[in-house]
């Protein structure tokens, strides 16, 4: 860790007003010297092991006031960004019209961090990718754009197999994010000139030629919130794991369904734990859509949803795992009792 | 009594709680780098980024810069240090390769340069600048590498002395009617005690007193002092709690001589605290291991030949080996056995102990070799272990001082419901699960090292004991007060013992799960010294060592325990006939069959452990029996250890609740060797990649629903005088083997291989 100053945010304008200062070198946002700090269970991490290096840190915790309400509306539910994980797992409307939203944060991590942890940290931490977290590695071209990929030929077990690059095959790591891409979540973002919405789904950026970017966030800019329109109480999260709490998936499957007369109106299906950023699965979806459901259609989506699946040394497993997985949530979903 | 505290059986001493319980939860326990130092500076490593190769350059500049840094230690400038010869071949040392003494590099992550500042922020800073150019070579990593080079363990380590044999292997397994042939692999792991590998120094003149986590306070102390160059005199190591050891600190590491000798140089006291991923590679681990298993037996199960075939890895420096042969071709009668060990060295640092370092990855193989069997021979495993259960050893036909092998099968099978077992593998199920059941058999060296003791008994009873033991979490406290409260026949509350310390009377490495046995033997000693004096004293004509005996009672049954209580000795008149407040006694006890030189070893920090298959006319283990409940999701293919059940016996259990908590904990790291730990190792680089927490997986609470532990009477005399057989390292054994027996009932599926994975079911 490297020394750095510290400074706690009034009001949103004071933060916004001191991230952008911080904010003209025009560093991709994982390397920008100003940071803002939320639970602080990625980047502080990540500032211990020497892989973030901010000066600046900016604690956003007193916007809690103003961001980190849970608001079940009757169109839409909005979250606030600095609402913390456990509040929205143990949230009793969460849990009755959004179970894919409660089960993915209920199944992340441990109850310390989820006391700790927001929705806005969330979605940004960073990959587990040992390479990554390790500065003694020195190619990594997420941290180190252009050094190579240890891990492209290294232990990869943990490691995406779909959304890879030649450049980095990290795995995004979170749960949380699986539900909200699944749900067509909007992302409230926060900068300097006001505020913007955008699909959830276009937050993440897959590695491509510049693993190093892993967001559209610009540096100055903070999330303040997400918004779900329309209820999904017929929805799971399935989440494998090599321990029965506190781990990663190895593979997850978040799944939303409209069934009526038996027929599937609307599918979602979004996948974590198999690729580089949240991943949502509409290949899959489309065999869904329309259909009256059966485990051969439920073998057909999953196929559909890992068709492009590309795996590496210790990794290829997650191609059929994942698969399984989206054939069980799929048919827990149907099954379920609403 | 609740679960935690059992109801003692016969020969079982009382679920007292922990001496040190209160001192712990309530985090007044010092550990050694909470040890306050008069203006200490604080040192940070810096460790390889390459596990071979040459250091061309340091770029220290930028290091340098960051304020407080008071000096940057490498080969080029670090204090000059004697070498240590290795452990297991009659040294002090975990490793020789000795860091800071030249640009070479021989293993991932070794110490190159050490920063010392005004903090451990500054210091850690600073070391995250340093920079350094490497000239690397391509490493071996592990057994497949290219490069490596495999030799017969016998002959380069003193401590492996012989691959035991007997008849003739070869005719007896071509002949026999039912054979099996397998080979199985167990992974790197590492300890990863919860207390870091700190380590202290402060220097008072030429006196130099170090705090460390240390599970031998005398081999460190003597080593350190060799490496040093200095008297062992000038040493004093002082660890009153241990975080967690588990083997780990049972050998000195290159660390505390360097911090000594800096700290010497800066004439400063020196507190380092490494990081956890740094030790994975400045302490030692199990080394990873493979095994071939050759059983033959007769269509009634009964073994005719048996072969276990081991290779181990070790570094290129040292020839470690654990060498568990001299356990597996010992457990069950058989008339033809063969076995061989080699080590394997590649560019990796030395490995060492690991709770039950030779049983863990020997048994494993053996008896899922034996399970093998069992499922060939369409028999129930526990008979299996029934027909071919002994009294004698099968290599010297030498006896067991005492067996309770099939007794802990019996107690377990019953309680975990055996029986309602579906024979048949895949044909248990619940839903999404598939549900196997396992089991397989524990055992562990009954080990003992000379030992000394000093106790003082005051006439208001209250009593001292000194003796540089360790408190690394078993309860050695606990039983050692225990031991002297019912010798002397004084309440427990009014006995204080104190450990950890090498200015006190020597005490063995806690290692080998000795600790019980040695310790506790000499403490009895010791307190007999005592009691022997105050009667001469009060009955100067009766016949002393009779009159001790019957008093304070040297037999261990109840009977013997009531009628001791029935006439105690009277303090008081003992104190005044004596004409002292005070006595004190200090005794040197050692085991039969120990060396000669077993007490001048004891005094240098030279363990001289007897025991196990290593005696001359006889040999002594532990047994338990372990059952699993397994569970396979037909979908996810996630494995779950539900449910453990053992059942063990030990010789005398000193105190059933601490006794519970060492099995118990046993049977849990059993399962995570089983299901989660393994150290990853990149192939290319030779470096360990998950070396952390998160990365390197142990159970949490979900893991372990439920742990149930069966504790039974066993009543040995042959073994030491508190008849107690170690037991710390007797749970971890058995488990592997077990849920790869309950694996392949819930699946169908042999898995060899460990930490069994997701990935590796065809469901
Ligand atoms: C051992 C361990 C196990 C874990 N297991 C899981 C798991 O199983 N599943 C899972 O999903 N997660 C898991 N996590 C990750 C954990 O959920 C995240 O660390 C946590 O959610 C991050 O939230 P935070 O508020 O602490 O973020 P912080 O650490 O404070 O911030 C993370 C990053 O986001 C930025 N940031 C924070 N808030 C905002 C905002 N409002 N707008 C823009 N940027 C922001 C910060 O600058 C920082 O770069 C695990 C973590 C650990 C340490
Ligand atoms: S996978 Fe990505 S994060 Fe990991 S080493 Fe490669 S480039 Fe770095």
């Amino acid at each position: 860790m490297r020394p750095f100053s510290f400074q706690r945010a009034t009001d949103p304008d004071m933060a916004l007003q001191a991230l952008s200062a911080a904010a003209a070198a025009n560093d991709p946002l994982t390397q920008a010297t100003a940071q803002p700090l939320a639970g602080g269970t990625t980047l502080i991490d990540l500032m211990k092991l020497d892989v973030m290096r901010p000066a600046a840190i900016l604690d956003i915790n007193p916007l809690a006031l103003s961001w980190s309400a849970i608001e079940p509306g009757a169109e839409t539910l909005r979250l606030g960004a600095l609402a913390k994980m456990s509040d929205v797992a143990a949230h009793d409307e969460i849990q009755r019209n959004y179970p894919v939203i409660a089960n993915s944060l209920k199944l992340a991590a441990s109850a310390q961090l989820r006391n700790m942890a927001t929705l806005g940290g969330n979605v940004m931490q960073r990959t587990r990718c040992s390479y990554f977290r390790d500065v003694s590695y020195e190619n990594c071209n997420k941290r180190n754009p252009g050094s190579g990929c240890a891990a492209m030929d290294g232990v990869n077990r943990m490691h995406a197999v779909l959304g890879t690059s030649d450049q980095c095959i990290a795995t995004y790591p979170g749960d949380f994010a699986q539900a909200l891409i699944a749900l067509d979540a909007t992302v409230e973002v926060t900068g300097k000139s006001g505020t913007r919405s955008m699909p959830f789904a276009e937050l993440h950026k897959a590695p491509g030629n510049t693993p190093e970017i892993e967001t559209t966030l610009q540096p100055g800019e903070l999330i303040s919130a997400f918004l779900i329109s329309g209820r999904w109480p017929r929805s799971v999260y399935l989440k494998a794991r090599d321990r029965q709490s506190y781990e990663f998936a190895l593979s997850s499957a978040a799944v939303a369904l409209d069934v009526q007369d038996g027929t599937i109106r609307d599918a979602r299906v979004a996948l974590g734990g198999v690729a580089t950023v949240p991943w949502r699965a509409r290949e899959a979806e489309a065999q869904l859509k329309g259909q009256k459901f059966d485990d051969g259609l439920a073998q057909r989506a999953a196929d559909a949803a890992f068709a492009d699946a590309r795996g590496r040394r210790h990794n290829s497993f997650k191609i059929a795992l994942g698969k399984r997985v989206v054939v069980r949530a799929l048919q827990q979903a149907v099954t379920m009792e609403i | 009594m609740t679960a935690a505290a059992p109801e003692p059986k016969a020969n079982m001493g009382q679920p007292v709680p922990r001496y040190d319980a209160v001192a712990k939860v309530t985090g007044r326990a010092t550990y050694g780098a909470d040890m306050p130092l008069d203006n200490p500076a604080y040192a940070f490593l810096v460790t390889s980024a390459i596990a071979k190769g040459r250091i061309n350059s340091f770029d220290l500049d930028d290091a340098k810069r960051v304020r407080g840094v008071i000096d940057i230690v490498t080969h080029e400038n670090a204090p000059k240090l004697k070498e240590s010869k290795l452990f297991s071949n009659g040294g002090y040392a975990g490793t020789t390769i000795q860091p800071l003494k030249s640009a070479e590099i021989a293993h991932d992550g070794q110490i190159i340069a050490v920063v010392i500042a005004e903090s451990y922020e500054a210091a850690r800073e600073a070391a995250n600048r340093v920079k350094v150019s490497y000239s690397a070579a391509t490493p071996s990593a592990s057994f497949d590498s290219p490069g490596t080079t495999k030799a017969a363990a016998k002959g380069q380590n003193a401590q492996f002395k012989e691959d035991p044999k007997v008849g003739d292997f070869a005719k007896a397994f071509d002949e026999a009617e039912v054979k099996v042939e397998a080979s199985y692999e167990t992974p790197t792991q590492h300890h990863n005690p919860m207390e870091l590998f700190s380590t202290s120094c402060a220097w008072m003149g030429d006196t130099l007193v170090i705090y460390e986590p240390s599970q031998y306070v005398y081999g460190l102390k003597n080593g350190v002092a060799e490496q040093l160059g200095i008297d062992a005199d000038k040493v004093r190591v002082v660890n009153p709690y241990v975080g967690g050891g588990f083997g780990s600190r049972g050998s000195m590491t290159p660390r505390t001589a360097i911090i000594a000798g800096i700290a010497k140089r800066l004439n400063r006291p020196i507190k380092l605290v490494p990081t956890r991923d740094q030790g994975f590679t400045i302490a030692t681990y199990r080394a990873e291991t493979r095994h071939e298993i050759k059983l033959g037996a007769s269509r009634d199960g009964k073994l005719v030949a048996l072969r276990h075939e081991g290779a181990e890895m070790s570094s290129r420096a040292d020839p470690y080996c654990v060498g568990g042969t001299k356990t597996t071709t010992r457990l069950y009668a058989c008339s033809n056995v063969d076995s061989l060990v080699s080590i394997v060295r590649a560019d990796r640092n030395t490995p060492g102990f690991m709770r039950s370092p030779p049983e863990v990855p020997y048994l494993f193989a053996l008896e899922s070799a034996m399970d093998e069997l069992a499922v060939k021979l369409n028999m129930d495993p526990v008979e299996l272990r029934r027909v071919n259960d002994t009294t004698n050893e099968p290599i010297g036909g030498k006896p067991y001082t005492s067996r309770s092998l099939m007794a802990c099968f019996d107690e377990a099978a019953k309680a975990f419901g055996w029986a309602q077992r579906s024979v048949a593998p895949r044909s248990m199920s619940d839903g999404d699960w598939l549900i196997g059941y396992g089991c397989a058999a524990t055992c562990y060296p009954t080990q003992m090292a000379p030992s000394a003791a000093r106790v003082r008994l005051q006439r208001d009873g209250r009593t001292r004991v000194e003796i540089a033991g360790h408190e690394i979490g078993t309860g050695a406290y606990t039983v050692i007060a225990q031991t002297a409260s019912e010798r002397l026949g004084v309440p427990l509350e009014k006995v204080s013992v104190f450990m950890g310390d090498s200015d006190l009377p020597p005490a063995p490495v806690a290692g080998g799960s000795n600790s019980t046995a040695s310790t506790c033997s000499a403490v009895m000693m010791v307190c007999d010294q005592i009691r022997q004096r105050l009667f001469k004293a009060v009955m100067p004509n009766e016949s002393l060592t009779d009159k001790a005996k019957e008093t304070v009672g040297i037999g261990q049954t109840p009977a013997n325990q009531a009628a001791r209580s029935d006439r105690p000795l009277d303090l008081e008149k003992a104190f005044d006939a004596l004409g002292v407040g005070v006595v004190e006694e200090y005794g040197e006890w050692k085991p039969e069959g120990a060396p000669l030189d077993s007490f001048k070893a004891m005094h240098s920090g030279h363990a001289r452990l007897v025991g196990g298959s290593a005696m001359k006319d006889k040999i002594a283990y532990a047994f338990g029996a372990e059952f699993v409940e397994v569970r396979v999701n037909r979908f996810t293919h996630e494995i779950r250890c539900p449910r453990l059940v053992g059942a063990f016996a030990a010789g005398r259990i000193m105190n059933p609740r601490t006794a519970r908590s060492q099995l118990m904990g046993g049977l849990i790291w059993g399962m995570s060797s089983a299901l989660l730990e393994a150290t990853e190792i990149d192939q290319r680089t030779a470096r360990y990649v998950n070396d952390n927490l998160a990365d390197y997986l142990v159970p949490v609470n979900a893991d372990v629903p439920d742990v149930e532990v069966i504790l039974l009477s066993e009543q040995d005399d042959h073994i030491n005088p508190v008849g107690a057989k170690g037991l710390g390292e007797l749970a971890n054994v058995g488990t592997n083997a077990a849920i790869c027996n309950a694996v392949f009932h819930a699946t169908g599926q042999r898995i060899r291989r460990l930490p069994v994975r997701l990935e590796n079911i065809e469901v």
